[in-house]
C-alpha cells in the first residue's frame, strides 16, 4: 500500500519539548525533510542541535518529550497516530535503528545468533528455526564477521567494539527494512575500525537497498557517503541540499562557519576560522532567525523575523536554506568553495 | 614575573630541545589468581623515544589503546616509568623522588581532554586557577593579579572569575583547563586530546587559541590526538603510534605527503574528507580485524597482523625505527614505501 505520490518518509514541521527543573527545552522546533526511497540523507549539526530527537520522532522512541506539532509520515501514513501495536510491528521490520553504542541494541545476556533469530523469527512467523539460524550465519557472514558459524554462539561481550558494531547492523537488516535510522553508528570507533563499518554500511546498504538517515557531527562521514544533507541548527533545520551542493556552495553562515572551522587531512590551512560564541540555550532561544547571535550577517531583520526554509540557487537541484540574506553568501567566494 | 617576562626569557632559547625521552616503557602488571600475584603485562609503551624543542609542537598519533597517553602522563610523571629516561633540560625526571621532583613539576603541565570531569565544580575560576600558585606557596605575592592576566590571556573575560565551572561551556571550560596549566609558567604542555570533546566551531576556537600562545610565549606541546585532521593543522613533528611503540616519525609534511609505513597510510586512508567531490578519488586501504591485545603483542613487527604487505621476515624480527629509504625520516618497517595517500591539496579545484 504505497502511496507513490510521496516521498518514503516525510517530517513535516517537528517540534518535540522537553519539560526540565528549569524550565521547556524546545529540542526539536520546526523540522522539515524527506527521504526517497534508496537513497542516503546526512544530518549534521553540532551537539545538542536536535538530531537525535528527530530521529527518535521516528519510531515513537523519546521517553519524556512531547510532540508538540507537526507529522511524521513514512510510506502515507501518520506514524504519530498509528496504534502502538502497528508501530512495534514497523519497527525494526520496515525501519530499523543501528545506534552509536551497540549495546543499547543488544542483549548482554543472549548469544548474538539468538538475538538476531529472534528478530527475524518476530517478523516472519512461519520462519523455521533451522531456516532462521542458516539466515542469520549468512547475515552474520555478509557484515564481514570471520567465522560465523562460531561466532553466532557467542555472546556481545565476547565482540570488540567493531564486532558488535557488525552484528547490530547485522541485526538491524535482518528484515530488509526499506529505512534504516543511524545514528552516529561510527563515533565511538577508532577511524580504520570505522573505515570498515562505514564499507559495510555501503555494502548494507546496496543489499538492501533501504533508505538510511544517517545522524553524524561528521562532515567527512556525510561528504563520503551520503546523497544528501541536513544541516540543524538549535532544533531546526536552516540547510539542506545535495550534498556537493551544500559542501561547495553553502547558502547559510553557519553551514559556512561549520565548514571554515575544520582543520582539514587534505590540505593545510592556515588559520581556522571559528563561528564565534557558542550555540543558544534552547530553554530560551534567541527570538528570529535562532543564528543571528552569532552570524557575521546578521541585522535588524533576524533578531525579530524567523527565517523559513526556501528554494535557493539554480534551482536544477533542490537547495534550500533558511536564511534571510542567503543571497549574499553567494557573493562571498569562501575559503571553502576556492 | 609575569607571562609576558617569562615567554621573553623563552623565545629566546627557541629551537632549544626542552625534552628528550629515550626508550620509555610502561607495563602495567596484570594481577590474577587468589593472591593477585602479576601474571604478565600490558605493554602499553614499549621503547618510545623523541625529542621536543621549544617552541615546537609534537603530536603522538595514533588508536586508542596505542600508548600515547600513557606516554604524556609518564611525561608529566603523573605515571612513574617502569624503564627508560626523560630528560627535561638533561636532568633525568624518570627516577626522580617526589621531593626531586618538585622543582620541576611547574616545568611540564598537562591539559585533558574532558573539560567537564577535570575542573571541580565546588570552586570558583579564580580558585581553579589560583590553586597551583597556592600549592607552590607563590599567590600570596601577586597571585590575583596573575589569575587575572591568566584569564584574559586564554580570551576569558574579568567577571568569569567568581563564577563556577558547571556555568561554562566546553569551550569555555578548556579554556580554564589551559589558563590554570599555564599557572606556573610551564615550558612544555602536554595537551591529551585537548579538543576532542568539543563542537567544531568550537574546537576551532580553542585550537587557535593554542597556537596563538605557543607563539606568544615560546611554549613546546606534546599533542596527543586520534584526530589526524587536527594534527595536521597543529604540529611540527610527528610520531605516529601503534601498539606501545613509535612506526613512523618526522616533520608534519614528510608524514602527511611521504609516509613509508603500511599502518601511517592505511591511517591516513580511512579518515574521511569533507569533501564530497573527492568521493571514489582516494584509494582507500581498509585494514582487517582489530588491535591485538597490548598483554600479548605479535612477535617481530607488531603491525603485521594487519599488515596486507607481511611476509615471514616480518614474524621473526622486529623492524627497527630507522630511515630505509633516505626520505630523511625514519619508519618501522622492513619493506617500506613511499606511498602518497592523500589527494595533493586543491586537486579537486
Ligand atoms: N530526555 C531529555 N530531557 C531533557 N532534554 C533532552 C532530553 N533528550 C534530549 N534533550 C535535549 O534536546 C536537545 C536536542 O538533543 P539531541 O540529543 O537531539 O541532540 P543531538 O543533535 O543528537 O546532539 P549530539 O550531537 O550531542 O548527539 C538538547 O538540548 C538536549 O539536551
Ligand atoms: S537570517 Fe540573518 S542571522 Fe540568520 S543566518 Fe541569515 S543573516 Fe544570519
Ligand atoms: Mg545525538
Amino acid at each position: 500500500m504505497d502511496d507513490n505520490t510521496e516521498p518514503l518518509l516525510v517530517i513535516d514541521d517537528l517540534a518535540v519539548e522537553f519539560r526540565t527543573d528549569e524550565g521547556v527545552v524546545k529540542a526539536v522546533d520546526g523540522a522539515a525533510f524527506t527521504i526517497d526511497r534508496g537513497e542516503i540523507v546526512g544530518v549534521v549539526g553540532e551537539s545538542g542541535s536536535g538530531k537525535s530527537v528527530t530521529a527518535m520522532s521516528i519510531l515513537g522512541l523519546v521517553k519524556s518529550g512531547r510532540r508538540v506539532r507537526g507529522a511524521i509520515r513514512f510510506r502515507g501514513r501518520d506514524l504519530g497516530t498509528l496504534p502502538a501495536k502497528e508501530l512495534r510491528s514497523i519497527r525494526g521490520a520496515e525501519i530499523a535503528m543501528i545506534f552509536q553504542d551497540p549495546m543499547t541494541a543488544l542483549n548482554p545476556v543472549v548469544t548474538i545468533g539468538r538475538q538476531i533469530v529472534e528478530a527475524l523469527r518476530l517478523h516472519d512467523k512461519r520462519l523455521s528455526k533451522a531456516a532462521a539460524r542458516d539466515r542469520a550465519i549468512e547475515l552474520l557472514a555478509l557484515v564481514g564477521m570471520p567465522d560465523a558459524a562460531a561466532r553466532f554462539k557467542q555472546f556481545p561481550h565476547e565482540f570488540s567494539g567493531g564486532m558488535r558494531q557488525r552484528a547490530m547492523i547485522a541485526m538491524a537488516i535482518a528484515n530488509g527494512p526499506s529505512l534504516l535510522i543511524a545514528d552516529e553508528p561510527t563515533t565511538a570507533l577508532d577511524v580504520t575500525i570505522q573505515a570498515q563499518v562505514l564499507d559495510l554500511l555501503k555494502v548494507a546498504q546496496q543489499e538492501t537497498q533501504a533508505a538510511t538517515l544517517l545522524i553524524t557531527h561528521d562532515l567527512g562521514v556525510v561528504a563520503e557517503l551520503a546523497d544528501r544533507v541536513v544541516v540543524m541548527y538549535a532544533g531546526r533545520v536552516v540547510e539542506q541540499g545535495d550534498v556537493t551542493t551544500v559542501f561547495t556552495a553553502p547558502r547559510h553562515p553557519y553551514t559556512v562557519g561549520l565548514l571554515e572551522s575544520l582543520p582539514r587531512l587534505d590540505r593545510d590551512v592556515d588559520e581556522l576560522h571559528p563561528i564565534p560564541g557558542s550555540p543558544p540555550s534552547l530553554l530560551a532561544p534567541p527570538p528570529g532567525c535562532p543564528f543571528h547571535p552569532r552570524c557575521p550577517l546578521a541585522r535588524d531583520r533576524c533578531r525579530t523575523e524567523r527565517p523559513e526554509l526556501r528554494v535557493v540557487g539554480n534551482g536544477t537541484a533542490v537547495h534550500r536554506t533558511a536564511c534571510h540574506f542567503a543571497e549574499e553568501l553567494a557573493a562571498v567566494p569562501t575559503e571553502v568553495t576556492r | 614575573m609575569t607571562v609576558e617576562t617569562a615567554a621573553a626569557e623563552r623565545l629566546e632559547h627557541l629551537g632549544e630541545e626542552v625534552l628528550r625521552v629515550e626508550d620509555l616503557t610502561m607495563h602495567f602488571p596484570i594481577r590474577g589468581g587468589v593472591f593477585r600475584r602479576p601474571v604478565g603485562a600490558v605493554r602499553a609503551v614499549d621503547g618510545v623515544s623523541f625529542a621536543i624543542d621549544q617552541g615546537e609542537t609534537l603530536s603522538l598519533v595514533g588508536e586508542s589503546g596505542c600508548g600515547k597517553s600513557t606516554t604524556g602522563r609518564m611525561v608529566v610523571r603523573l605515571l612513574e616509568p617502569t624503564s627508560g629516561r626523560i630528560l627535561y633540560r638533561g636532568h633525568d625526571l624518570a627516577t626522580m623522588s617526589e621531593d626531586e621532583l618538585r622543582p620541576w613539576r611547574s616545568k611540564t603541565q598537562i591539559v585533558f581532554q574532558d573539560p567537564y570531569a577535570s575542573l571541580s565544580p565546588r570552586m570558583t575560576v579564580h580558585d581553579i586557577v589560583a590553586e597551583p600558585l597556592r600549592v607552590q606557596g607563590r599567590y600570596r605575592r601577586g597571585g590575583a593579579d596573575r589569575v587575572s592576566e591568566l584569564l584574559d590571556l586564554v580570551g576569558l573575560q574579568p567577571e568569569h572569575a567568581n563564577r563556577y565551572a558547571h556555568e561554562f561551556s566546553g569551550g569555555q571550560r578548556q579554556r580554564i583547563g589551559i589558563a590554570r596549566a599555564l599557572a606556573l609558567d610551564p615550558e612544555l604542555l602536554v595537551l591529551d586530546e585537548p579538543v576532542s570533546a568539543l563542537d567544531v566551531s568550537i574546537q576551532a576556537q580553542v585550537v587557535n587559541q593554542l597556537r596563538e600562545l605557543q607563539q606568544r610565549l615560546g611554549l613546546a606541546y606534546l599533542f596527543i590526538s586520534h584526530d589526524l585532521s587536527i594534527v595536521r593543522h597543529v604540529s611540527h613533528r610527528i610520531a605516529v603510534m601503534y601498539l606501545g611503540v613509535i612506526v613512523e616519525t618526522g616533520s608534519r609534511d614528510e608524514i602527511f605527503t611521504a609516509p613509508t609505513h603500511p599502518y601511517t597510510q592505511a591511517l591516513l586512508s580511512s579518515v574521511p574528507v569533507p569533501d564530497p567531490r573527492l568521493r571514489g578519488a582516494r584509494e582507500r586501504i581498509t585494514l582487517k580485524g582489530d588491535v591485538p591485545n597490548p598483554a600479548n603483542p605479535p612477535s617481530g613487527c607488531r603491525f603485521r597482523t594487519r599488515c596486507w604487505k607481511a611476509e615471514a621476515k616480518c614474524a621473526e624480527e622486529v623492524p627497527a625505527l630507522e630511515d630505509r629509504l633516505g626520505t630523511g625520516h625514519p619508519s618501522a618497517c622492513h619493506f617500506p614505501e613511499l606511498l602518497p595517500v592523500l589527494p595533493t591539496s586543491g586537486a579537486a579545484s
